[in-house]
């Protein structure tokens, strides 16, 4: 063994600059600039439909922009080869292969050692020899997680993966998600459509409406953090109603160019 | 306690075929049915033992057997890599599934006079007709099995770098997988029946020869042995296939425990 899984890893730093998703005639994000620095927990929140999903598939490049550009430490995405992984709201195990050789999906030589010490790390090493089929909702997710921190990536995309989960379950994975990020210090992305979740995570908060920005804000809270600490609620509440004062998929300010009507966006995502 | 029920459970399925046998027999032995008709299980069970010391029995089993297992890999193998083909590729979609689906709806029986003209009486007769009825069911359950492999894994894997051969064998493969066996499993039963056709129309060996040839003779004790020959044979060809189930779909939650 030359080297370990679990050496503490550095993020990445993301600068998005005027990035653009058209889909036909409706336009998903709108000239977005965003600067993430690297090691830095991002919670991007907003309504359904709002377009979180889709900065979050053009970072994870599933998909590309219509205009542009993202890069990674200075270097646009497409080159700078950094590992970024990607947790969906299901977990996506291969049904027909063991815990272990999930975690171990793509990975060539003796990475069985490695896969065991991923799964430790998610607290799952007992469940190693099992099948996907056996396990709870949560169990499968944290599986998910270990074949993500197996890459030992500097950006870790997070796609409300914790949305089908009930919530207890949810609030052992935030505890779980927060400590493996302060070990190895990747970047990491969140969507979700829980703004507690948001607010208990996140370095800073970002509210996506109709494709801008609507709200960025820093959550000063120390780690670890309880949903009873002094300015939790007040913030919570904050970003709570500045999402719902917005009319559903209605941009706060009018945009400036007529870009697509209102009324179609709601129905975008 | 659990001793009795596993005891149970693995006789229960066989208590109907005893009662009819039984009942059979009894109905033979009351002169209910002439032995013309229908002999008494116990003749057939004489016949039975009368061929296989004279090793007759055998030869035409092995005969059977092979003639079932060569069409059924020229069969299923063709339908396996047809329906990899037109499930992966858009374009082997676009110009084979078409052709294919046309042939399918021809029924194999149909075929029997010009099988007959091409090959005679020959070995060839029978393994094309069985390689012909297996081919579909094969291609069928293959192509649909490929269809219906979650997309979600295929992108997730695709994700983890996964591309060409480790795809396939890792992901769409093993998804597949479920749907192929039932195609199998279909296609074995549907092999049998096609290989009685092909020995009872013109053969001078095999099961069905053997039946054509007492039915000449009137030995209705053979001809009833040799029909539950085949029931025997289907019956162990899917337990066969049902083993390959259990471990090849060992994951899946509904063969564990």
């Amino acid at each position: 063994m030359t080297q370990t899984t679990l050496e503490p890893g550095l993020g990445v730093a993301l600068a998005i600059r005027g990035l653009a998703r058209r889909f036909g005639t409706q336009t998903v994000l709108h000239d977005l600039d965003l600067d993430i620095s690297a090691g830095e927990f991002v919670a991007i929140v907003g309504r359904s439909g709002c377009g979180k999903s889709t900065l979050l598939r053009l970072i994870a490049q599933l998909d590309t922009p219509s205009n542009g550009s993202i890069a990674a430490d200075g270097t646009p995405l497409a080159r700078s080869g950094i590992d970024t992984r990607l947790m969906f709201q299901d977990a996506r195990l291969l049904p027909w292969k063991t815990v272990l050789a999930n975690v171990g999906l793509g990975l060539t030589g003796n990475w069985q050692a490695r896969a065991r010490e991923a799964l430790a790390e998610v607290g799952l090493a007992e469940h190693a020899d099992k099948w996907p089929s056996q396990l709870s909702g949560g169990q499968r997710q944290r599986v998910a997680l270990a074949r993500a921190l197996i890459h030992q990536p500097q950006l870790l995309l997070l796609d409300e993966p914790l949305g089908a989960l009930d919530a207890l379950t949810r609030i052992e994975m935030q505890q779980l998600i927060e400590r493996i990020w302060q070990h190895h210090r990747f970047t990491v992305l969140l969507v979700t459509h829980d703004v507690e979740e948001a607010v208990a995570l996140a370095d800073r908060v970002i509210l996506i409406e109709a494709g801008r920005i609507g709200l960025d804000t820093p959550v000063a809270l120390s780690r670890p953090r309880t949903r009873s600490a002094t300015g939790f609620a007040t913030l919570e509440e904050n970003i709570l109603n500045r999402v719902l004062q917005q009319p559903e998929g209605r941009p706060s300010t009018p945009p400036a160019e007529p870009a697509i009507a209102p009324g179609a966006l709601r129905w975008a995502l | 306690m659990s001793v009795a029920n596993t005891l149970y459970k693995r006789l229960a399925p066989w208590a109907v075929p005893v009662l009819l046998i039984a009942g059979w027999q009894w109905a033979a032995v009351a002169g209910l049915i002439g032995s013309r008709i229908l002999p008494p299980p116990f003749d057939v069970l004489k016949a039975g033992v009368t061929l296989a010391q004279s090793g007759e029995l055998w030869i035409h089993l092995k005969i059977s057997f092979w003639r079932t297992a060569i069409g059924f890999a020229i069969g299923g193998g063709l339908g396996l890599l047809l329906g990899l083909i037109t499930g992966m590729s858009r374009r082997g979609e676009l110009l084979l599934d078409t052709s294919v689906q046309m042939i399918r709806n021809i029924p194999p029986l149909a075929l029997i006079p010009l099988v007959i003209l091409w090959f005679g009486i020959d070995e060839g007769a029978k393994l094309f007709m069985v390689a012909f009825g297996t081919l579909f069911p094969v291609y069928i359950n293959t192509y649909h099995g490929i269809k219906s492999v979650d997309t979600g894994l295929v992108e997730m894997a695709k994700s983890y770098g996964l591309k060409g051969w480790p795809l396939f064998r890792d992901v769409i493969l093993p998804g597949a997988l479920p749907s192929i066996l039932v195609g199998v499993r279909f296609a074995i039963g549907f092999a049998w029946i096609l290989l009685i056709v092909a020995e009872t129309i013109s053969a001078s060996s095999g099961i069905g020869y053997l039946a054509m040839n007492a039915r000449e003779f009137l030995q209705t004790d053979i001809v009833v042995l040799a029909i539950l020959l085949y029931a025997l044979l289907g019956k162990a060809s899917d337990v066969l296939a049902r083993q390959l189930e259990r471990i090849w779909l060992r994951w899946h939650p509904a063969y564990q425990g």
